[in-house]
This record gives structure tokens, sequence and C-alpha cells, in this order.
């Protein structure tokens, strides 16, 4: 456990590195394989588009919080709530899981960086530039009414709405050609997480002594592998129908809007599980850390993430329940859908009989993973209401899958990425972010995130359908979607809190030492922020807590492990 | 306090006359639930939908009871303790039994609710069409509902009639769902769940409504700009008001020669090329069928009331209520606008 | 920074990244593909109007060149193992040209049905599925050849070692992929699709 810091050029030390200038600086951004800046870039970017797709969800908020309102246009509405689903699922989720994955992957398994560093770079490149291409849609052309050619056919961008007979102008193209560019370089960073992982761990770490976040980074990216592609490939069927006249998805010339529907959700379930994987295992990072105990049941662990990973494949037409499939296509897609629950549910149990017999600390990264609990619960039960077929026909397309998704991607998601953030600013900044205000960010987060989407539910099962830019007076919503609103203002006010703490804190924070949580996976062992190399030495280990081992000498993990 | 002059108890002789009247009707109507919930059935499928839901309520509410109390009772009982020694607590690694059982359970739990949800399944989905059915095509277009009653001859837009179904008298009502142009989805909670309407891909569902009254709905599948004001007003009449309402739409359109001006602009200008009036020379199928027009409560598939100021504004500009709307402003001037809107007035 | 030494004699072997790597990318292309095939499968005998694949030739000779450049690599793979330069270089280049043919075959039949036949992508769903699929596998020849034509280069300047026949295995384990993916799509749109 080296404590000097070598003054490394490139590296984010505080201490000048002997007279860079600002453009020197700026360049080596640019130009670095670093995958730790890489990882930083991404997840910069990711926080910049979190902002954006909340302000987003704010205006639309606005705009339903009263009945019949005219804050937004309906272009506008239409155009921000397709903008807000594209955005936080690829520019946010997909970025910042790559870019918390790439950062941490080689530092937990004692490698000096990514197996491909320049793929890493490009596929970073790739997929920010492809984010910006979306965006510049908002400001490209006149588009309906003036109001740009943003995407606004909702994330899922059913044809034939996507047909140029029905969307003539470019909104629909800058959404397929910018998510294919950005598969492109999803795919690249999920090629070189599976190659670190297998062919880059230090001596001594078999695959079954891998950090439990490694284990969910590589089955993550196998899932992406999979996952990605059916969009890549549907996408660019859909600008072959806009483009070169195709015709798969024209109905008039034997195409099937279907085949779309199963194309698009063939890889958009598997792709919300991308998401959540990595969630997952941040939560089984920092809930042993802060409960004092090794996680309980990591093989059963690694099993579940793999099953989740296998049946999330075979659940997709959970999404088409109302297209008119036969009894026995909805029978079996609403098995299947019940049957994800079962892994899903088993991981709860692990990670709470982790906190049982420990010594719970409840330091801000933890109160975000305890609420991740309580939220994911709510969200697998109201899961296993939806893939209650029947149910599934009045729930559909309302504000109860909206709510549903929200406690997975907001409740779930969120909150782990910001437990991550606490727990491991420390390491990649030096400084540790404010405890105060992070309980500020959580409990107002908390309350806002509750108030938004408890009272969603509702609001579904009263009728209120989901892409409407408004609603009639006397439908019995309006005091729901009243607090909704209000529900959304305070999460908002909650994130720029955690804004203002990630930015003074890294020049006021408390100096953080190498392992200021008293922590056991080998990023730990590092100074913060590691030097360029990372690993002084290559580390070599003989269980799945490295640094337990070596502070408790007497009793080492590797005598108790199976 | 003082006591307010209450109203003579209202007579039945008098309601009755009353609620044949269609503008009375609709006002009554108007007073009722006109919440979509679905937790307020009044249909087989809604209410077969109901109970399942209740009883995946009843195991969901269960698990949580059990899972949150887990985990609130680890929270308080294994929270740190200022001044804990400074020892870790023992490490549990794991346990087969634990997991076992663990998996076991959530195993069972699958199987009672897959069950029960096929169940349900089959029985919508599969149940057979009585002979007493009634017949009804939906074309979703943007953004209107164009309904078909292919045995009566009835053609109408975005206010469906059916008649109620009792135990004695079962009339279900089967609709065949079919598109004009992008997805759309058929959705009145109360009276069943959702089913999409995809072009070249028709769809079938039904609805036995026991109880009469007006019950709401929308579009539920997003189609363009204005997805969110494609309503649906379905009224479940008595036996009786249905056979009056069918007798009327069975009508041609009235003729009134007070308004042959207004009818002469209609069908002259472009309105003939996308509207139907049965009895002119106006057969257009883009638009919504106009000949029983003043029958409907509202216009624009429930953005506007139907009233003779909203047809105006609709007329002269459809952006006023629905922006996007495909239909255009069909520069008329004041005076041939208020001659149309004099003559559709006229069509009861 | 180690912990308790393991045992000095333990084999510490991990598998070569670039065989990872290319498996990865492999997984991945095989999914682009089966969307491709089951939109193509599902479309067979759809189309409303236009011509049907009754107008298709079957590809033999193009099919027995791309198969035998699978041979002809793993020939030269196994040259390079054995440091005999000359014969993977050989070898290397049998598999180039077996692949040009390929391509320039694909071409004839493309310009025949183009313009004798009058199928393009926009004539017909047949015409859409047809070209897309059979063009993306196109695309992926394209691709290696691309690949294929670089290592040859360096050959030529005699910059290839026994040392990079790793490497070598890497980018023919791709080629292979290329082959198996057209033994799929040659038997969907030429067998079962006619």
């Amino acid at each position: 456990m080296a404590d000097q810091t070598y003054p490394i050029p490139g590296t984010l030390d505080r201490t000048p590195s002997g007279g860079a200038t600002v453009l020197e600086w700026l360049h080596s951004w640019v130009v670095t394989v670093d995958h730790k800046k890489l990882g930083i870039l991404y997840i910069l970017y990711a926080l910049c588009f979190l902002l954006v797709a909340g302000a987003e969800a704010m205006a639309m908020r606005i705009q339903l919080a009263v009945p019949n309102n005219h804050f937004l246009s309906p272009e506008l509405f239409n155009e921000f709530f397709t903008m807000h689903g594209t955005t936080m699922v690829f520019l946010v989720g997909m970025t910042i899981i790559f870019g918390i994955g790439n950062y941490l992957v080689p530092l937990m398994i004692g490698a000096r960086d990514m197996a491909f560093p320049r793929l890493n770079a490009f596929s970073f490149w790739l997929s920010a530039f492809g984010g910006l291409f979306l965006y510049f849609s908002f400001i490209g052309g006149f588009g309906l009414y003036g109001m740009g050619n943003a995407p606004d056919v909702t994330w899922w961008a059913y044809a034939p709405l996507t047909a140029k007979a029905f969307t003539p102008g470019h909104n629909t193209d800058y959404w397929a050609l910018s998510l294919i560019v950005m598969g492109f370089g999803t795919l690249g960073a999920a090629i070189n997480i599976l190659a670190t992982a297998f062919s880059m761990r230090c001596r001594g770490m078999t695959l079954f002594r891998m950090p439990l976040f490694v284990w969910l980074m590589v089955v993550t990216s196998g899932l992406t592998l999979i996952t990605i592609t059916p969009l890549t490939a549907a996408q660019v069927m859909l600008v072959i129908d806009r483009y070169l006249g195709g015709h798969f998805f024209d109905a008039q010339a034997g195409g099937a809007p279907i085949v779309w529907m199963h194309f698009f959700w063939i890889f958009g379930h598997p792709e919300v599980y991308v998401l959540i994987l990595p969630a997952f295992g941040i939560a089984s990072e920092v809930i042993p850390v802060f409960s004092r105990k090794a996680i309980f049941g990591y093989p059963a662990m690694v099993a579940a993430s793999i099953g989740i990973a296998f049946v999330s494949t075979t659940v997709w037409a959970h999404h088409m329940f109302t297209v008119g499939m036969t009894s026995v296509g909805n029978t079996f897609f609403a098995l299947s859908t019940m049957m994800v629950g079962i892994p899903t549910g088993i991981k709860i149990f692990n990670w709470i009989a982790t906190m049982w017999g420990g010594k719970i600390r409840f330091a801000t990264p933890m109160l975000f993973c305890t609420a991740f609990l309580f939220q994911f619960l709510c969200a697998g039960l109201t899961g296993i209401m939806l893939a209650v077929a029947p149910w599934d026909w009045q729930l559909h397309n309302s504000y109860f899958v909206i709510a549903h998704f929200h406690y997975t991607l907001t409740g779930s998601f969120l909150f782990c990425m910001f437990a991550a953030f606490y727990y491991w600013y420390p390491k990649v900044t030096g400084s540790m972010l404010s405890e105060k205000l992070g309980k500020w960010h959580f409990w107002l987060f908390f309350i806002g995130f509750h108030l938004t989407f408890d009272t969603m539910h509702f609001v579904g099962m009263l009728g209120m359908p989901r892409s409407i830019y408004t609603y009639q007076a006397d439908r019995g919503w309006n005091t729901l979607n009243f607090w909704i609103s209000m529900g959304g203002m305070i999460q908002a006010i909650a994130v720029l809190i955690f804004a203002w703490n990630l930015i003074r804190s890294y020049r006021y924070g408390k100096v953080a030492g190498n392992d200021p949580w008293d922590a056991w996976t080998l990023e730990w062992s590092t100074p913060s922020p590691p030097p360029a190399y990372n690993f002084a030495e290559d580390p070599v280990v003989r269980s799945r807590r490295p640094l337990w081992d070596i502070k408790h000498p007497n009793d080492p993990d590797w005598k108790y492990e199976r | 306090m003082q006591r307010r002059r209450g109203l003579p108890p209202i007579q039945p002789q008098v309601l009755i006359p009353s609620l044949l009247c269609t503008h009375a009707l609709r006002s009554v109507a108007e007073g009722a639930m006109t919440t979509p919930s679905i937790l307020k059935p009044v249909s087989t499928p809604a209410n077969e939908i109901f109970h399942l839901s209740l009883f995946v309520l009843l195991i969901s509410g269960a698990i949580f009871v059990v899972v949150a109390g887990l985990l609130a009772f680890v929270i308080i009982r294994f929270h740190e303790r200022r001044g804990d020694a400074e020892h870790e607590p023992a490490q549990i690694y794991g346990s087969a039994q634990v997991e076992l059982a663990w998996t076991v359970i959530p195993v069972l739990i699958v199987v009672v609710l897959f069950l029960t949800t096929a169940r349900v399944i089959f029985a919508i989905q599969d149940a057979p069409e009585p002979k007493s059915a009634l017949d009804v095509t939906v074309i979703g277009h943007q953004f209107w509902w164009e309904f078909r009653y292919p045995g009566l001859g009835i053609v109408t837009a975005n206010e469906l009639h059916v008649p109620v179904s009792t135990q004695q008298r079962p009339e279900p009502t089967y609709l065949r769902l079919l598109s004009a142009d992008v997805d759309h989805s058929f959705w009145v909670p109360q009276l069943g769940g959702k089913t999409d309407l995809i072009p070249n891909h028709p769809n079938e569902m039904w609805i036995d409504p026991l109880k009469t009254g007006l019950y709401r709905g929308q579009c539920a599948q997003f189609c363009g700009v204005e997805h969110a004001l494609m309503l649906i007003r379905v009224y479940v009449d008595t036996p009786q008001q249905f056979d009056e309402w069918v007798k009327n739409q069975q009508q041609p359109g009235v003729q009134d020669s007070a308004v042959a001006v207004g009818r002469h602009i209609f069908e002259t200008e472009a309105c003939m090329n996308c509207h139907t009036i049965e009895g002119t020379s106006a057969h257009g199928t883009f638009g919504p069928d106009l000949t029983h027009l003043m029958s409907r409560a509202t216009i624009a598939a429930g953005a506007a009331t139907n009233t003779p100021d909203n047809l105006r504004a609709w007329i002269q500009n459809p952006n006023t209520f629905k922006p996007g709307a495909l239909m255009p402003a069909m520069q008329l001037s004041d005076q041939e606008t208020d001659e149309v809107v004099a003559y559709l007035t006229t069509l009861h | 920074m180690s912990t308790i030494p393991i045992f000095a004699d333990e084999n510490w072997k991990l598998p070569s990244r670039g065989r990872v790597g290319i498996l990865s990318l492999i997984i991945g292309e095989s999914a682009i593909f089966t969307i491709f095939v089951v939109a193509y499968v599902y479309y067979i005998g759809r189309s409303s109007y236009g011509p049907t694949p009754r107008i298709l030739d079957v590809p033999y000779f193009n099919t027995v060149c791309l198969l035998s450049s699978s041979l002809t690599i793993w020939l030269a793979e196994h040259a390079i193992e054995r440091g005999k330069i000359r014969t993977f270089g050989l070898w290397w280049a049998a598999t180039l040209l077996l692949g040009a043919i390929f391509l320039v075959g694909t071409a004839v039949e493309w310009s025949r049905l183009i313009v004798v036949e009058g199928l393009t992508i926009r004539t017909n769903l047949f015409g859409t599925t047809f070209y897309s699929l059979v063009g993306l596998h196109a695309t992926h020849v394209v691709v290696g050849l691309v690949g294929l034509s670089i290592v040859m280069l360096f050959t030529l300047f005699g910059r290839i070692e026994q040392r990079h026949a790793e490497r070598i295995q890497v980018l023919g384990l791709y080629w292979h992929f290329v082959d198996a993916v057209w033994v799929v799509v040659f038997t969907v749109v030429y067998i079962v699709g006619r």
C-alpha cells in the first residue's frame, strides 16, 4: 500500500505538473487513452446530459401541472418526451455505466489499463459525437412549426409513424443515425470490458475472486453485445426504408409494423437490464463495506446475475401484450417475465442478508443504497403486476408504467449511481464529498422522488395514458398531476445541490487518502487519485477481499471462502 | 342556518322522456363519474381484470410487508451504535440452505400467479362470440375514431353507442380494430383493457357493459402531434335508447331548405373531399362522417364541445383547438362560414 | 502491493485479449445478422407485388470460392505458426484472391438482377430484404478483405514474422465468421426462400 504519490504528467494531481499550459492540459484530455481519464470523460458527459434531460422533464411537468396548459406546444412537448427518454437511456445511462466501468474495472482487477486503450478512446468519442449529433437536431433546420427537428416519435419510435409518409422531416433521421453511431461506441466499450476482465486480471484473481462489480460489468457487457446490435439492425432497416425506399415496415408492400415492435423490444427489454446490472454491482460493493461484512452468497449473486441476463432476453414481448398476440403468446411472455423476478429477488435477499448481523454505517453512499433496496423491491413488485398480462391490458402505456420504470431507473439505477459518486469520488479526485450536502441531497431527492412517482401510480390507474401533452380538466387527474410536478421540483433542487457538492468538494473537500472507507478491494490500495500506471507493483491476491486479508492477517478470507 | 327551499322531487313521468332526448342524456351523463378509472369496471373483461388485480395486489402486498419489514428491521437493529467495539462483526459468507429457501418460495409464488394469469388471458381473449353480439368496426385515424356498424349500415365518429348487456339479455359488443394510418390504441378503462390498432393487422376485442352511462377513454398509443386529443366517448344505452339512436343514425342527412346555401357551400368547397353526409354528394372518407354531427356531444374527437361557436372556430382554423390536426383551415369568408355552420347545426 | 504470495509454481494463464475481443465482436455481429435473417425469413412470400425469389440463380461458384478461402486461411495460419513465412504468404494471397472472386461474382449477380430483372432495394419487399441481407454480408466481406490486404502488404514488405501468428489467427477468426454467416445466408436466401 504505497502512500507516496509520484508526480506523473497527465494525471489528475492537483500539484501542477511542471508548467503545463491550459492548452496542453486540454490536449491531454482529448488524446488520452488512459482508462481513468476516459472514464471521467464518460461520467462528465453523462452528468451534463442528466441535467439537460432533467430540464426537459421539468418543462414537461410544468406543462402537465395543470390541465389544458399552454406552457409547451404539442410539437415541443412531443420532442421533449422523446428526447428525455432517449437522452436518459443512451446519453446518461449507457455512458455512465461504461464510464464507471472503465474507471474501476482495471483498478479492481489489478491491471494497468483496459485491454484496448485506443479502442476505448475511439468508443468514447463515437458515443460523444453521436449524442451531440442527436442534440444538434434541436437547432438543425426549422422543423414543424419552427420547433426544430428533434425526434418526436417517442423513444421507441414505432413504425409506421416513423415512415417518411408520416414523419417527412428529419426528426426520425437524427434519432436513428445518432443512435447507430452511439451503438458502435457502446459495442467497442463492451468488447473492451470483456477482454480486460478475461485477459488482464492480476495473479491469483480467478474469475470467482473478482469483485462483484467487475462480474456485473462482465455480464452487462456480454448482454450489451446481443442487445444493442438488434437496435442497430432495426435502425439500419428504418434508414433503408426512409432513404432508400425500402419496405421493411411498409404495410402496403407486405411489410409489418409489428416487426419493428419485436425488433425494438428485443433490444429494449434487455437494455434496461444492461442499465440496472452495473447498479447492482455498485450496491454489491457499497453495502458490504458499510455493513462491515462480506457480501452474503457471492456464488449465488454471480449465478443470479447471469440468470437475469439470460432470462431477460426472453421477455421482450411483455411490452406488446396489447398488439394482438395470441393467448398462447401472451401467456408465454407473462411467464418468462414473472420468472425474471426470481433471480432478481434472490439478489435483494442476499443484500439484506449482508446487512444482517452487520454494523451498518449510514454514510451517504449507504443511504442511497438502502433507499435503492426499498425502491427496487417496489419496482420489482409493480413489474410483477405488469407481467400479469390482463392487468397490463389496462396499465400498458399509462402513467402506471411510467411510475414503474422510473422506480427502476431513477429510484434504483440513479440512486445507485449517486451512491457510486459518494463512494468513489474520493478515489477519483483525492477529496471527500461533503457529508452534510450529501445528506441534504439524499433526503430532498428521496422526498421528491416519492412524491412524484408514488403519486404517478395512482394517476395511471385512473386512466391517464402516457405521451399526452395535456389532459381534460374533468378526468380527476388535476390534483395528482400537480403534486407529481411539485415532487419534480424538489428532485431538481436536490440534483443541483449534488452538482454543487461535486464542484465545491473538488477544491474544498477533506483530503481522502488511499482508503477513506476502510474497504477491501484493490482500488483502495492505490493513492487517491491513482497514478497513471495504477499499481507500482503488480498485485497478487488470494481471496475476494485482498485488503481484508492484509488488515486481518490472523483471519484472512481465503481460509473461509467457498 | 336558513333552511334552503327545496325543489319538488322529480317525478319519473318527467324524468324518462327527458332521458330519451339526446341533449338531456348528455347532461345527465356529464354529471356521472367522469374519471376513467380501472378500479371502477362495468364490463366483464374489465371486471375479470379488476378481480385478478386484487389477487395480485394481495400477493404483492404480502411480499412487500415481509421484505420491507426485514429491511426495516435490519436498518434499525444492526445500525452502528456509538461506542461499538472496534472489531468487525462476524463475517458470514453464505448459506446454501437459505439460498435454496428463498429461491423455492418465489418459484412457488410465480407458479400460482402464472396459473391465475393464464386462466384470465384465455377467458378474455378466447371467449367465443355469441350470436347476439353487436359488431362494430373501429378504424383509427390521425387523430379521430371512425365507428362502423356493418350489420346496421351506420357510420359515425368518435362517440360510440352500444347497448347495455344484462344477465337476462347478454349483448356484448365485438370490436374489430383497424387502422388507416399509424398505430393507435383503443382504451376505455371501465369497459376493458386496451387493444392496439395496427395497419394491416386487424385486432379484436369485446366489451359487455353492464351499466348504462357515459364512459370515457382515449387513444393510448402515440400516433403523432395530437395523440393527446384523440378522445373516446362510449354511451352505454338502454335497449330502447339504443334502438332510437340506431334508427336516427340510419336516416340520411336532414334536408332543411332554410340552410340550402350552407349545404351548397359544403358540397362545392373542399369539404366534400374529406367528409360524408348521406343524402348529399359529399362522400369523402378522409375525415369523420358528418351525417348526424349534431347527435354528438363533442367535435374534433373530444377537443371541444359541439356548439355553433366552436364549430365556427374549428372550420376557420382547426389549430384553435388541435394544433396539428390534419384538417386544413378552410379559408372561407365569414359569411360562408356562418352559412356552413347554420347547415351543419341542422344535421341531427 | 501484495498479499501472502501464492505458490510459486502455480500457472497463471489468461486467455489472449485479441481472441476474447474478436469473439465478442463476432457475438455482437451475429446478433445483427440474426435480426436481418429473421426479417428475411418472416417476409418470405409476403411481397404484395413485384419480382419473386424465382429470379435468383444459385451462386454455387461464389460459395465454393468463399468457403474454400476458409481452408486456405487455415493453411496460412498453420504455416505462420511454424514460421514458414513464404508458405503463409502464398496461402494468404490465395485467400485474398478467393474472397475477391466472391465479391466480383456478387457484383455480377447484382448487376444482372438490377438491369435485367429490374430488382432493386426499393422495388418491393423481396428486393429490400434480399439486398439488405446479402449486402450486409458483402459489406463484412469487404471489411475482411481490407484486413487481409493490409496483412498482405506487410507480408510483401517482409514485416510479418512468426511472433505475429496470434494476431493473424484473430483476423482468421473474423474471416471464418464471415464464411459461416454466408452458409446461413446462402441457405436462407437461395435454398429455403426460393
